[in-house]
């Protein structure tokens, strides 16, 4: 029981690093980028390859999993979505799945179509027991690791002043540009970050989901969306408690009652659409 | 506003809509081509009966999208459901295939009766996530009822004769391209008539302005359904000939890249003058064939690439191209659009 939703919360806290790049351009910039999962498999395979391919310690391959998928992410959010802001979401729609189709026959013909897999160091492999519960090292390092990022990104965005001009830039681009804000830079920072975020989870998840492989972006493209859509516009702590109740109740679900699989979490998105159309944990009014 | 004379108004403009709604000769040419290309080349019959089902298939999106301006990233669950309706009833022994069709048809549009409601609340985004959480729930359902849809391996099974005189499938890939045919052109002529009708204009007035369609007095909700159920039957219908036809379903009916596709066509054909998806899903598949034999696995690449580009020069223009091309050679045409 215990174990269950520990795993569940694991899992969450996974899901909220790979999605809380996609909250902060669908939740609060209001742009549909279904592109998300590509910077998070472009992270996955950075671990991958340098720790396969190169030797280089986990650890290490981490910093790098962040860093490129970012600039990654600085140089298409610069060249390209900057100019799709405006667009209506069926143009945002076409454009991202355009991105999508691009990147997985890219990585086909770059990497290979097999997945590659990350082992795991032997520190963060294993199981404890406390008072009799089993716990898998590497879900307590994924709790610990995105249970910090969490914590930062929040104090991050409440506490410091880009953390205020992100917020001044989303609640109203002109009037924040207006005040001095140089609103396309606090967009392509937060565009930046986001794509690194979600290169860190496609790292931290390679693991879990079994390996890195083309078909990346779109296996988790759905689960990402979920996320956002519980989540609602509220930017980190909606996107975080999305991220763990979508993770608990999966890993439950999948534990308690196979027989229905994933049903649950889309039966949960539906129903939180409907009844909330600006997601569960939205502030008052929507925009 | 004054009108002189309002009874010669309403006669102009029911003069202007019984001629916008006549058919065309290059339309006539259209549907004419097709018989033709099949007879012609009945070794690439096979193919020519996958750009009708998807031609149909976008065609039931370009009611919702196109005429309406409802977007959806989850049609695909009204074509698996069509497919499997009609798998379902054949391979319990119901093998005749215009009983299947109308059993896929019906079942889609009863599942879109009821889930219309749910997109009447919220905005666009609201609408993809809903429309593509619907279809993931029926793949899942279909993925764990296993008794019934044969889960992961899918289902086999063998149709009758249509009208229990042209055998269709594998030995009768001409055949199943012109039962195709006749149900898609079928289903376009009414289609045709709904689009011109009041109901269709209505759906006009809804796309270009919900609010203000409403305050005209249309309601906006039963029309929104409406349509929404008459596009499920539609995608149904196009599911059930899927599953005829090539005598096989399986769980990837239902996948998110099926409502994408569609998507696509549509927006290469151009969407909101019916003959879009048609035009788009004949370019799409043409285009995969081409790229694929080029290069096999990445041609997705080039569909992306050309997507990016279609929408960063501006999808307006690009799909004016096809009505452009018509107005050159018709004139008169140009304007037979409903958009």
């Amino acid at each position: 029981m215990l174990t269950i939703l520990l795993d569940g919360v694991a899992y969450g806290m996974l899901l909220f690093v790979l999605a809380s790049g996609l909250s902060v351009t669908l939740g609060l910039m209001n742009f549909i980028n279904l592109a998300h999962g590509a910077f998070a498999m472009v992270g996955g395979y950075v671990t991958a390859l340098l720790m396969n391919r190169a030797g280089v310690p986990f650890l290490v391959t981490l910093p790098a999993a962040f860093l490129i998928p970012a600039i990654l992410g600085v140089v298409l959010e610069r060249t390209l979505y900057r100019r799709l802001y405006g667009a209506s979401p069926l143009d945002q729609v076409l454009f991202t799945i355009g991105l999508v189709l691009m990147a997985m026959p890219i990585a086909a013909y770059l990497i290979g179509d097999e997945p590659q897999q990350v082992h795991l160091p032997a520190w963060l492999s294993g199981r404890i027991e406390v008072r009799g519960v089993g716990i898998g090292v590497y879900r307590l390092f994924i709790i610990a690791l995105c249970g910090a990022i969490a914590a930062a990104l929040q104090m991050f965005l409440i506490k410091t002043r880009f953390g205020a001009q992100l917020r001044a830039a989303v609640d109203d681009p002109r009037v924040a540009q207006g005040l001095g804000i140089n609103v396309d830079r606090i967009f392509a920072v937060a565009f930046a970050v986001g794509s690194g975020l979600a290169g860190l989870g496609g790292a931290l998840a390679a693991d879990v989901v079994g390996g890195i492989d083309p078909s990346f972006p779109v296996k988790f493209l759905v689960t990402f969306l979920i996320v956002v859509t519980i989540g609602g516009s509220n930017g980190i702590m909606g996107a975080l408690f999305g991220a763990l109740l979508l993770g608990v109740l999966d890993v439950a679900g999948k534990y308690y009652a196979p027989s229905i699989g994933a049903f649950i979490i889309y039966a949960v998105m539906v129903v939180t659409l409907v009844v909330r159309p600006q997601g569960l944990f939205a502030r008052g009014e929507g925009p | 506003m004054s009108v002189p004379d309002s009874a010669e108004t309403m006669q102009r403009l029911t003069a202007h809509l019984r001629r916008r709604a006549r058919w065309r000769w290059p339309e006539i040419l259209f549907w004419l081509a097709i018989p033709a290309a099949i007879f012609v080349l009945p070794s690439r019959a096979g193919i020519i009966n996958e750009v009708l089902i998807a031609g149909l298939f976008a065609l039931s999106l370009d009611l919702i999208l196109g005429l309406t301006g409802i977007v959806s990233l989850g049609h695909a669950a009204f074509l698996g459901l069509g497919a499997y309706a009609a798998a379902i009833l054949a391979s319990k022994g119901f093998a005749d295939p215009t009983l299947g069709l109308a059993f896929g048809a019906v079942v889609a549009a009863l599942v879109g009766f009821v889930t219309a409601p749910l997109l009447l609340r919220g905005g666009d985004l609201t609408r993809l996530m809903v429309t593509l959480g619907v279809s993931l729930m029926l793949g899942e359902l279909a993925n764990r009822n296993g008794w019934l849809t044969g889960g992961a391996d899918g289902l086999n099974f063998s149709m009758a004769p249509v009208l229990g005189l042209f055998s269709i499938g594998f030995t009768g890939q001409r055949n199943a391209a012109l039962y195709s045919f006749a149900v898609l052109f079928i289903l376009f002529v009414i289609a045709r008539r709904l689009a011109h009708s009041s109901f269709g204009l209505s759906l006009t007035a809804i796309r270009e302005n919900r609010l203000r369609a409403g305050a005209l007095g249309v309601d906006t909700r039963r029309r929104i359904i409406g349509v929404y159920t008459v596009a499920a039957a539609y995608a149904g219908a196009a599911g059930a000939l899927l599953a005829q036809t090539t005598q096989i379903v399986s769980l990837d009916l239902f996948d998110f890249h099926r409502s994408a596709d569609a998507m696509l066509m549509l927006i290469i054909g151009g969407a909101g003058y019916l003959y879009g998806g048609l035009i788009g899903a004949a370019a799409f598949i043409v285009l995969r064939d081409v790229i694929s034999a080029a290069t096999p696995e990445y041609w997705e690449f080039w569909i992306g690439l050309a997507l990016v580009i279609l929408v960063l020069v501006g999808r307006g223009r690009i799909a004016a191209a096809p009505r452009r091309l018509i107005s050159l050679i018709a004139p008169r045409a140009a304007h037979r659009g409903v958009a």
